[in-house]
């Protein structure tokens, strides 16, 4: 299985490359610039591999939550390149990648991550980690105030994401002794992304380029 | 060599094929029209939105009219400016991805060097040199064209577009969003000896326009009229036709100037407003009398499209001119700083 993963839902800009078990990514710090880097990486990753994009499964993005314009950005170069090379694609959640990425870097779960939404809210969800090693969804994500957010169940869990600095005393007065410690600094990276599209693609969630659409999660962006 | 072109700088999705020699292959636009009008405006996100929902379908739906198969598209071309950013960002990501992954050259279009050279699409097309008279919701710009990339810019309004101040007076009389079209229609009914409006800057040399006044002026003469008692909806009409003249008008003595000036027989319209028959008819005369002719698109290209971006890439990609492996759109992009093919 060979799975080629973009993300560019932050101000991080990364793409990642799964052969089999081996694991390959790119990754830079890069505030409005997705545009001019995201392929050329995605082009590197696949030359150093000896691969043309036509060898992939399939195209995996990071649909959101996250940027409005940036999922837009991941989610349009997901369709494109699955369009031309004649790939399906998986949208995987940015807050799962975040899960992902917590649990491969400590071991730690479960998991609840959350993304500064601005406007006084965070985007949320709480994952466990599951019989693959793979961080799977506990209820809902949503986008709520952070005095909103509870955990899904018993137990300690692990806050992780940028909501967790933004708002972090309205977190740990939500979650109260259900939060066992935080990480603010973890951002999505495409290679905690691609871990998370080769489960999807072995229970054959793919779908045609058209379908890899983003999941805004905050639907009123009109004053009216 | 043929080119898949991709417009999304505003509330329009538009997809379109130019070949050599065979012309536009096939060609599509989907209006979000609906999905704006209750906010009496363009609503930037749901606009982007709407575009990463609506392009690749537009594309494959195009492909397949054409009878054509990834091998036989030999470019990508895709509106990267001026525009709203957002909206951009999904015809350049989707554009410049797709025409990676297909291994063939892309190109960013100039929104309104697709509009300048959409006349070029009809019969008889326009020479080099000629003036053009853009016009539309963002632009009212008239141009000194000697050949692609080769744009002088002569004059443009100081504040409101012509097609803007359109909307805006529809507005102002009751006209549902967008109101341009809607204006001209009511127009029709008024009579052109009630009112006579000011035809702005035209008492000064120069080329440069302004509409705000004549909006004002609109809304005065409306709010006037109306309180006294003759019937609201001839008022309405006539205040519409009285409108339209005086921005026909202004436009007709500024294209005259600019014609005389240069010395180009030539007067290409494009842009939406230009899809106009008022101002169409106008210009016809002027430019009769000045020996000259005037040139237009369809009605259908004069909106935003697809089929100019294709043409307009056509052009600068057959010219050997393509991007870098990367998409950078701009919200404003000087047309003069385009380079020459």
């Amino acid at each position: 299985m060979r799975l080629l993963a973009i993300d560019t839902s932050g101000e991080t800009c990364s793409a990642a490359l799964l052969c089999g078990d081996a694991l390959t990514q790119v990754l830079d710090f890069a505030p409005r610039r997705h545009g001019d880097l995201i392929l050329g990486m995605m082009a590197r990753l696949l030359a150093e591999a000896g691969l043309a994009l036509g060898d992939l499964d399939a195209l995996a993005f990071g649909q959101g939550p996250g940027s409005f314009t940036g999922v837009r950005i991941a989610a349009a170069v997901a369709q494109g390149a699955a369009f031309g090379a004649g790939l399906g694609v998986i949208g995987v959640s940015t807050l799962a990648a975040l899960a992902q990425g917590h649990h491969r870097a400590t071991g730690q779960g479960p998991i609840l991550a959350a993304l500064d939404a601005r406007m006084g809210e965070v985007y949320w969800g709480c994952y466990r980690i599951g019989a693959e090693g793979l961080a799977e969804l506990d209820g809902v994500e949503a986008v709520a105030p952070p005095g909103a957010v509870r955990a899904t169940g018993q137990g300690l869990w692990y806050g992780v994401g940028s909501g967790f600095g933004a708002y972090r005393e309205d977190l740990r007065l939500a979650l109260g002794g259900a939060l066992a410690g935080v990480d603010p600094g973890r951002v999505c990276e495409a290679g905690d992304l691609a871990r998370l599209a080769a489960g999807a693609w072995r229970r054959g969630d793919v779908v045609a380029p058209e379908r890899g659409l983003p999941v805004y999660l905050r639907d009123r962006v009109t004053a009216g | 060599m043929r080119v898949l072109g991709i417009e999304t700088s505003c509330d329009e999705t538009g997809v379109a094929i130019y070949g050599d020699g065979e012309g536009l292959l096939a060609h599509a636009v989907y209006s979000q029209i609906e999905i704006h009008a209750r906010y009496g405006g363009v609503v930037p996100e749901l606009a982007s939105r709407d575009h990463v929902r609506k392009a690749l379908p537009m594309i494959r739906q195009v492909m397949e009219e054409a009878g054509l198969a990834a091998g036989d598209i030999h470019g990508v071309a895709y509106t990267a400016g001026p525009g709203l950013i957002g909206a951009l960002l999904v015809g350049s990501a989707l554009g410049r991805s797709l025409a990676w992954a297909w291994g063939v050259p892309a190109i960013g279009v100039h929104h309104m060097e697709g509009h300048l050279l959409a006349p070029l699409l009809e019969e008889p097309a326009p020479e080099f040199p000629f003036v053009a008279l853009l016009v539309s919701g963002g632009h009212t710009q008239l141009i000194d064209v000697a050949g692609i990339g080769r744009y002088r810019l002569l004059a443009e309004s100081l504040d409101d577009a012509a097609g803007e101040a359109f909307d805006k007076t529809a507005k102002i009389l009751g006209l549902p969003y967008p109101g341009g079209p809607e204006l001209a229609k009511l127009a029709e009914q008024g009579d052109p000896g009630r009112f006579r409006f000011p035809r702005p800057m035209t008492d000064r040399p120069g080329l440069d326009f302004s509409f705000s006044g004549l909006k004002t002026f609109t809304l005065n003469t409306l709010r006037a009229e109306l309180a006294g008692d003759g019937d609201p909806q001839q008022t309405r009409a006539d205040v519409a036709r009285a409108f339209e003249e005086a921005v026909v008008d202004t436009l007709a003595i500024k294209c005259r100037r600019a014609v005389r000036e240069t010395g180009h027989p030539r007067l290409v319209l494009a842009g939406g407003v230009s899809a106009n028959r008022r101002l169409r008819a106008r210009m016809d005369e002027v430019m009769a009398a000045e020996g000259g002719r005037t040139y237009y698109p369809r009605p259908a290209l004069c909106t935003d499209n697809g089929a100019m971006i294709a043409f307009a890439g056509w052009q600068r990609l057959k010219a050997g001119q393509a991007e870098p492996l990367g998409f950078h759109p701009r919200a404003r992009w000087p047309m003069e700083t385009l380079p020459p093919i």
